[in-house]
C-alpha cells in the first residue's frame, strides 16, 4: 500500500517537473519562434497576421534584404571577433602560466590587479581608449576594435587559464625543467596539450562576448567599420520609411547564428571545461 | 655517477624570514645512495630543490665531482628527479614521456629508440609503452616515472618521496625493488622521505634533519645506535625508544641511574665516562629490543621486577609496557614468552647500551661510539621487518 502511495507520488512529482521545464522552455523559445516566422513572411503578411501565425508565404525576400544590407557590417564583425578571440586567449594562456607556474615577486599583488579589470564597466574605459586609439592610429578601424577587445578581454582569459592551471600541479614544471625545456617549450609541449577545456571555454566566451558586443562597436568605429551589432541597431532604429519588420528579424537572426553555431558545436566542452577539476596525473 | 659534495650551503627566502637550510655540509661518494629523513618542514625536499636547480641557495657550494654547480640552470647540471606525484605529462603516452628529456638534448632517433626499450626492459614496462599515464595504476606510474629518470642516465638521480603515494603493500615490494636496481646500477643517489623505515633499509649514508639543520649524518647503523641527540633518537626506531628523565647519582664512586618501578628498585650502574654527570638531570634513552627478560639463573645484570600494564601483539614480537619512574617503557619480548596483562616480569637491560641525553638540550652525553658494543646488525635487520 505504502509503496503505491509512494509510486503515484513519485510519478505524479514527474509530471510537476517535466509541465514546468516545458512551460519554461516554450516561455524561453517564443522570442526565437516569432524572429523566424517573421523573418520568413511577407510585409502585408506581418500587418494582419498575428505574431505566431505561419507565414501566408514563406518567402525569403526579408532575409536577401537583410543580408545586403549587414553583408560588409558582417564581415567586419568576422574581422574583429575572430583575431580577438584568438589573440586575447592565446595571451591570456601564456598569462595563467607565468602567474600560477613562474612566480615572481609581486606576482599575487599584479593577478590581483588585472582582476580588478573583469569588474571594471566598460563604460569606464571608454574615454581613455579613444585617447590611446588615437594616439596609435586606429581610432574607427577594425584593428583598433581586435586591439579594444583583446585589452579588455585579457583580465577574463587571463583568469580562467590562471585558476585552471593552479590546479596542475608544480611538478610537472620542474620534471620537465629537469628533461632540458625552456619557458616556451614547457608551455607548448606539455601545458598548452593539457589546456583544451580551458581553451574551449575561453574561446566560446571570449567569442560571444566580442561578437555580441555594441558599445565599443558604436564608440571606437564608424562608417564602414562598424560589427554587425552597431549595424543592426542603425539598420532597425532608422526613423524614415517603412518599418520592414521581417527585414529586422532577419538581420537579427544573421547577428545571432554565429555564437549559437558556437554553443552548438562546441558547448559541451563548455561545460566540461567549466567543471573540470585538478588534472589528474 | 658522480660524486656529490655540500658545503656550507644556507637557503633563506628573504631577509628577516628564518633559515630554511643552515649551514648543510654533506658528501657522499660515486654510487652511494644517500638518504634525507626527517618530519615535515624539515628542509629536506627544499634541499633537493636546491640540489636539482630548481631552488637557489643563498650561500654556500654543492658540488658535483669537485666542480661547483650551484650557479648553473636545473637542465645543465646533468640530474634526474622522481617526483612524489611522479609529474608524468598527462598528455604524452608513457613512450613519449620517457622520450622527452632525451629528445631535448637532441639524442639521435635510434639512440632514444635503444634507450626507452632499455629501460622499459629493466623496470618491466614494455607492455605499457603506448598508454597514457592516466590509464595506469599508482604502481605503473612510479615505473614510469623512474624510467623517465633512468633513460636519461644522469650523473645523479633524485627521488622526493617517490614511495609515499603507493598502498603499504606496494611500498614495501617498491622499496626492495628499488634497493635491487640501486645495487645493479650503482648510482649515485639522493632519496628524501620522512619514512624512518625507507632511511634505515635503502640507505648507504643517512642525514637526519630538522628545522634546515642537518642533526646527524652516517650509516643507517650509526645513526640507529650512536644517535647525536635526542630527536635522532626519538625520529629512527619503530617502536620508538624509551625516554625516562631522572637526576643521576653517585654510589660507591660509579655514576647510577635510580629506575622505580612501582614494585621494585634497581641501580643501574652507568659506564660511560661520567665527568660533570653527577647530579645533573638527564634522560636516559633505552631501545624496546634492548629490555630483555630475565632469565632465572642471575647473570650479574641489573633486574628490576614491574608489573604489565599493556601489551600489543604485532605478531612477529608483543610489546609489553611497563611504568618505570613516571614514563610508559615499552619492551619488545617474543610472543610465547610475554607476560600478560596484570602479570609482574623481571626486566634487564646491559647498562652499557643504555644511552644518555641532556634533559634541556637534547644533546647526547657521554662519548659517542663507545658505549656501543658493535654486533648490532642483527637489530637493524629485524627491525626493518616492521
Amino acid at each position: 500500500m505504502t509503496s503505491l502511495v509512494g509510486k503515484s507520488s513519485i510519478s505524479l512529482s514527474r509530471i510537476a517537473i517535466y509541465a514546468v521545464l516545458i512551460l519554461v522552455c516554450v516561455l524561453y523559445l517564443v522570442p526565437l519562434v516569432v524572429m523566424l516566422l517573421t523573418s520568413f513572411k511577407t510585409p502585408e503578411d506581418i500587418g494582419t497576421g498575428n505574431l505566431l501565425s505561419w507565414p501566408a508565404v514563406v518567402t525569403a525576400i526579408g532575409w536577401v534584404k537583410a543580408w545586403d544590407t549587414v553583408d560588409g557590417y558582417f564581415w567586419n564583425s568576422i574581422k574583429i571577433t575572430v583575431p580577438a578571440v584568438l589573440l586575447s586567449t592565446g595571451i591570456g594562456a601564456l598569462n595563467g602560466y607565468v602567474l600560477s607556474m613562474w612566480r615572481f615577486r609581486g606576482s599575487q599583488a599584479f593577478f590581483g590587479l588585472l582582476l580588478f579589470g573583469c569588474f571594471l564597466p566598460f563604460q569606464t574605459v571608454l574615454l581613455p581608449m579613444s585617447f590611446t586609439l588615437g594616439k596609435m592610429g586606429l581610432a574607427s578601424t577594425t584593428t583598433g576594435l581586435v586591439f579594444v577587445h583583446v585589452v579588455y578581454g585579457l583580465a577574463f582569459t587571463t583568469l580562467f587559464f590562471r585558476n585552471y592551471y593552479v590546479s596542475v600541479p608544480d611538478a610537472l614544471v620542474k620534471a620537465a625543467r629537469l628533461d632540458g625545456a625552456g619557458f616556451f617549450t614547457i608551455f607548448a609541449k606539455i601545458i598548452l596539450p593539457m589546456s583544451t577545456p580551458i581553451v574551449m571555454v575561453c574561446l566560446i566566451w571570449q567569442f560571444t562576448q566580442i561578437w555580441n558586443d555594441f558599445l565599443f562597436g558604436v564608440v571606437f568605429s564608424s562608417g564602414d567599420s562598424q560589427p554587425i551589432t552597431v549595424a543592426l541597431n542603425n539598420l532597425v532604429n532608422t526613423s524614415t520609411g517603412v518599418k520592414e519588420y521581417n527585414v529586422d528579424m532577419a538581420a537579427a537572426m544573421i547577428a545571432g547564428l554565429p555564437t549559437l553555431l558556437v554553443y552548438v558545436v562546441a558547448g559541451k566542452y563548455f561545460v566540461r571545461g567549466l567543471t573540470a577539476g585538478a588534472v589528474k596525473g | 655517477m658522480a660524486t656529490l659534495e655540500l658545503r656550507k650551503v644556507n637557503k633563506t627566502y628573504g631577509p628577516g624570514l628564518p633559515d630554511t637550510l643552515k649551514n648543510i655540509e654533506l658528501k657522499i661518494k660515486e654510487g652511494e645512495f644517500l638518504i634525507l629523513v626527517g618530519p615535515s618542514g624539515c628542509g629536506k625536499s627544499t634541499l633537493m630543490n636546491c640540489i636539482a636547480g630548481l631552488e637557489n641557495i643563498t650561500g654556500g657550494e654543492i658540488l658535483i665531482d669537485e666542480t661547483d654547480i650551484s650557479g648553473m640552470s636545473p637542465k645543465d647540471r646533468d640530474i634526474a628527479m622522481v617526483f612524489q606525484s611522479y609529474a608524468l605529462y598527462p598528455t604524452m603516452s608513457v613512450r613519449e614521456n620517457i622520450e622527452f628529456g632525451l629528445k631535448i638534448r637532441k639524442m639521435a632517433p635510434a639512440a632514444i629508440d635503444e634507450e626507452v626499450s632499455r629501460v622499459a626492459k629493466l623496470l618491466q614496462i614494455e607492455h605499457l609503452l603506448n598508454r597514457k599515464p592516466g590509464q595506469l595504476s599508482g604502481g605503473q606510474q612510479q615505473r614510469v616515472a623512474m624510467g623517465r629518470a633512468l633513460a636519461r642516465r644522469p650523473k645523479i638521480y633524485l627521488f622526493d618521496e617517490p614511495l609515499s603515494n603507493l598502498d603499504a603493500k606496494l611500498r614495501v615490494e617498491m622499496r626492495t625493488e628499488m634497493k635491487l636496481m640501486h645495487q645493479r646500477l650503482k648510482t649515485t643517489t639522493v632519496y628524501v622521505t620522512h619514512d624512518q623505515i625507507e632511511a634505515m633499509t635503502l640507505g648507504d649514508k643517512v642525514a637526519v634533519m630538522k628545522d634546515g639543520i642537518i642533526q646527524q649524518f652516517g650509516t643507517p647503523k650509526e645513526i640507529y645506535n650512536d644517535p647525536a641527540n635526542l630527536f635522532v633518537a626519538s625520529f629512527i626506531g619503530s617502536p620508538p625508544m624509551n625516554f625516562i628523565p631522572l637526576r643521576l647519582q653517585r654510589k660507591d664512586g660509579r655514576l647510577i641511574a635510580l629506575l622505580d618501578s612501582g614494585q621494585a628498585r634497581c641501580e643501574l650502574p652507568l659506564s660511560m665516562s661520567d665527568a660533570g654527570l653527577e647530579d645533573r638531570e638527564v634522560i636516559l634513552g633505552l631501545r624496546p629490543e634492548q629490555i630483555m627478560l630475565a632469565p632465572i639463573e642471575p647473570n650479574g645484570l641489573p633486574t628490576i621486577r614491574a608489573e604489565v600494564q599493556v601489551t600489543e601483539p604485532t605478531g612477529p614480537d608483543t610489546l609489553v609496557f611497563v611504568q618505570l619512574n613516571e614514563s610508559k617503557v615499552c619492551c619488545r619480548l617474543a610472543p610465547d614468552v610475554a607476560p600478560q596483562v596484570g602479570e609482574t616480569m623481571n626486566l634487564q637491560f646491559d647498562p652499557s647500551k643504555v644511552l644518555l641525553f641532556d634533559a634541556k638540550s637534547g644533546e647526547r652525553l657521554g662519548v659517542l661510539g663507545k658505549t656501543q658494543p658493535v654486533e648490532r646488525t642483527g637489530n637493524v635487520a629485524q627491525f626493518s621487518r616492521n
